[in-house]
């Protein structure tokens, strides 16, 4: 066994690095460095330079258009992502409905879509929660009622992250209610200026609009809009979430995060000396320091079993639950060795376009991303939820 | 970056599953630790099998095994919690002398050592010093063309088996210096005990022990007592992993037979959890143990910073996952004759062999980059 990247890797990640120098826009880096939310056109802006690179689409195969990149690689490559302050892909175009149309799309949906994510000319979203429907997703009440060449949607999908710039809404429907719960679900692609579509924002606890509600309202969506067959959707959403989980433990961020928070902790002076030196902090840096190791090696392991054709199963629930965890304790470091400077709150500098003095501006983010940190726990199926997972797949309980 | 085993470490693997499971059963296992002290059966299994030979270098006659086959060994031991002392009898001295002691008297000791025709102890510890192998107090003085040993050491592992002990002591000039002590040389005095997770123990005194110049190994054996305790350290943790993989699997089954309410415990998610919990340290661990295996030839600080990090990562999980068995095992748990105490009991103990998660964690915090 060696844990160690080959030459060939080596040279790949020297030539991401060298890319992501050049190519990243400085004001958009410094926007995620600070922890500022991105505006659409930041989004916008990084995807068509990575998309002219050929690097958007960078878990695609190489018949789709995609670099045809290994795990290997796409570990490389988000994490000098994250190390270099470049914002996230949006995933919901390019990660989450392309695998689907891909492997259950039509010929005429493949041909549509692909290319027009290819060339982020789409901007996707995903409506799959419901108010009443969460971690029980399957239980989900949007209609959609064929009526001719159209299904007639109704229903209303929640938590739509970004869906204020989306054009496009990836939709789990219920198309049979007699059916059982699972078996009566379908896969739509609906235009979100179709007539009956209204988003609303949901600012969340640290002041942000991530997310949002989408009502459907007497949504017409023409029936060449379903994926695969009628009924089918729950197969493909499920699909979709075993789908090339290997970047789930955030590792690239975890890491930036860990670098950020002791360079902090070791300019801040706690009673003539730096923070990181104070013993019980440094013990909590130290644990966090151990865990990122493991998950570090963890999800080496995982990325390896998958280069060797294996496929990512329940281990990507072991690394959600670790990964969010330990992104959480490292944001909650941050935020406490700010100390009082933690308390102020600009929300018009984090989440807009104004101005703050230089020190504020360092530290403005560090309260505001604790509170946003919170979701990784709950969302892509509550950390509970995963443990059930493993222990029903992995342990057979 | 390769996790996967070669030909020959997936058959040694597979085979010394096998033996474990054939020959070391929990019935076997309290025979093996009833029997007096010396060469074993399943001893002599193991020089068949090569493995006394095996994480020995080819120069010193060994097969050349690494990290990786080490750790293969050590996980299958862990598993039957085999009370052959193949670390402490064998890996730890050998790799001593390999490293410090000229030809003859690698001749004189680590041959026969390979060979299976006795055992060996190291005696680094002493309760003055705790975990640290360097701040110990037993002395060593060069007078009239002879050593003169005088000191204590504590917790000998395998100390009754040996048919000699190597002993760190500090010399005149300040510097560690390594001796090999035989049994029952003059001016020893030995108490010979089991630790209570069932190991050969044994606190070795030693009063005006007179030896040979011969018998010194090294007047300055620092970086090589780092390299072995390092190395311990990493099969320490491969064998904590067997042992954590057995403590899990059978609280599992447990969970799955047993029932109450007129269900099986396995039903019940407040335990489906804590059984993933324990899962999940156990993977993780399994990882930072595969870290620590193959960083035993990386430069010493950072060998002494990842493998620090493991066994500072293992100790928690292992008492964690010991913590949880016992308690899933409900009063059952807390019976000798129960499967899963003997692993609790090394489980927890494992955290006093080579120095504890605290004594790791301040080595991480002596080495940590700031940024």
């Amino acid at each position: 066994m060696n844990l160690t990247f080959s030459p060939e890797e080596q040279v790949f990640r020297a030539e991401v690095r060298h890319f992501l120098a050049t190519a990243l826009p400085q004001d958009i880096s410094e926007r995620v460095r600070l922890g500022r939310h991105l505006r659409a056109d930041d989004h916008l802006r990084w995807q068509n330079i990575l998309s002219e690179q050929g690097w958007l689409a960078a878990n695609w195969p190489k018949e789709h258009g995609g670099p045809g990149w290994g795990p290997v690689q796409r570990h490389i490559f988000d994490e000098e992502c994250a190390a270099a302050h470049a914002p996230t892909v949006v995933p919901f175009g390019v990660n989450m409905v392309a695998p689907v149309i891909m492997k259950f799309g039509s010929v005429e949906q493949q041909q549509y879509y692909l290319p027009r994510i290819l060339r982020n000319q789409d901007w996707w979203c995903q409506g799959y929660s419901e108010p009443g429907a969460g971690s029980d997703l399957a239980s989900l009440n949007t209609r959609a009622v064929r009526e001719d060449d159209h299904y007639i949607v109704n229903g209303q999908k929640t938590w739509t992250t970004l869906g204020q710039h989306a054009n496009m809404l990836f939709c789990l429907v219920r198309t049979d209610p007699h059916a059982k719960k699972q078996a009566g679900i379908s896969f739509l692609l609906i235009d979100m200026q179709s007539p009956g579509v209204t988003v609303r924002p949901i600012i969340t606890l640290d002041g942000a609009h991530e997310v949002n509600e989408v009502f459907l309202d007497n949504v017409p969506v023409p029936v060449e809009n379903r994926v695969g067959a009628e009924g089918q959707g729950w197969t493909y959403a499920k699909y979709l979430l075993t789908h090339e989980r290997t970047g789930i433990a955030g590792l690239g961020h975890a890491k930036q995060a860990l670098r950020h928070l002791k360079s902090l902790a070791s300019r801040i002076e706690h009673r003539g000396k730096p923070l990181l030196e104070q013993p019980s902090f440094r013990h909590r840096v130290l644990k966090a320091e151990l865990e990122l190791m493991a998950l570090e090696v963890t999800n080496l392991r995982v990325i390896a079993a998958a280069r060797d054709g294996g496929v990512p199963g329940a281990e990507s629930s072991l690394l959600k639950i670790r990964g969010s965890e330990l992104r959480q304790e490292i944001s909650e470091l941050t935020r406490r060795a700010l100390g009082p400077a933690a308390l102020p709150f600009f929300p018009a500098f984090l989440h807009g376009d104004d101005d703050l003095d230089e020190a504020s501006a360092q530290n403005a983010a560090a309260s505001a991303q604790y509170f946003n940190r919170r979701k990784l726990s709950i969302y892509g199926g509550a950390n509970e939820i995963q443990k059930s997972i493993v222990a029903k797949t992995i342990l057979g309980m | 970056m390769d996790f996967a085993l070669t030909d020959e470490q997936r058959m040694l693997e597979e085979t010394l599953t096998r033996l474990v499971t054939d020959q070391v059963s929990p019935e076997q296992r309290r025979l093996m630790l009833g029997a007096s002290a010396g060469t074993s059966a399943l001893w002599r299994t193991f020089s068949e099998l090569g493995l006394l030979h095996m994480p020995f270098s080819e120069e010193v006659g060994g097969l050349g095994g690494d990290g990786t086959d080490l750790m293969i060994i050590m996980r299958a031991l862990g598993r039957g919690l085999v009370p052959e002392a193949y670390l402490a009898g064998l890996v730890l001295p050998g790799q001593l002398l390999a490293l410090t002691a000229s030809d003859k008297q690698q001749a004189r000791w680590l041959a026969p050592l390979l060979e299976g025709e006795h055992q060996l102890a190291l005696a680094w510890q002493e309760y003055g010093a705790r975990y640290d192998a360097f701040a110990i107090s037993s002395q060593a003085i060069q007078r009239d063309g002879q050593w003169q040993l005088n000191g204590r050491k504590e917790v000998v592992l395998n100390l009754e088996a040996a048919a000699a002990t190597l002993v760190t002591a500090r010399l005149d000039n300040g510097k560690l210096g390594l001796f090999v002590v035989p049994a029952g040389a003059s001016g020893t005095s030995t108490r010979i005990y089991r630790t209570i997770d069932d190991r050969p123990a044994g606190d070795l005194t030693l009063e005006h022990v007179t030896l040979p110049l011969e018998n010194c190994l090294s007047e300055d054996v620092s970086t090589a007592l780092a390299a072995v305790l390092a190395l311990g350290r990493a099969a320490l943790c491969a064998e904590a992993i067997g042992a954590m993989e057995v403590a899990c699997d059978q609280t599992l089954a447990y969970l799955k037979e047993r029932k109450q309410f007129g269900l099986p415990l396995a039903t019940f998610q407040a335990l489906q959890h804590r059984m993933v919990d324990m899962h999940l340290h156990l993977e993780q661990s399994r990882s930072m143990a595969i870290l620590a295996a193959t960083s035993l030839a990386l430069p010493s600080s950072e060998r002494d910073y990842k493998i620090a990090a493991a066994k500072a990562y293992c100790g928690e999980s292992a008492r964690f996952i010991a913590e949880q068995a016992i308690q899933l095992h409900g009063a059952m748990g807390m019976t000798e004759e129960c499967y899963i105490t003997p692993y609790a009991k090394h489980l927890v103990m494992f955290d006093h062999y080579l120095g504890d998660s605290d004594y790791h964690l301040e080595t991480v915090s002596d080495l940590l980059k700031a940024a």
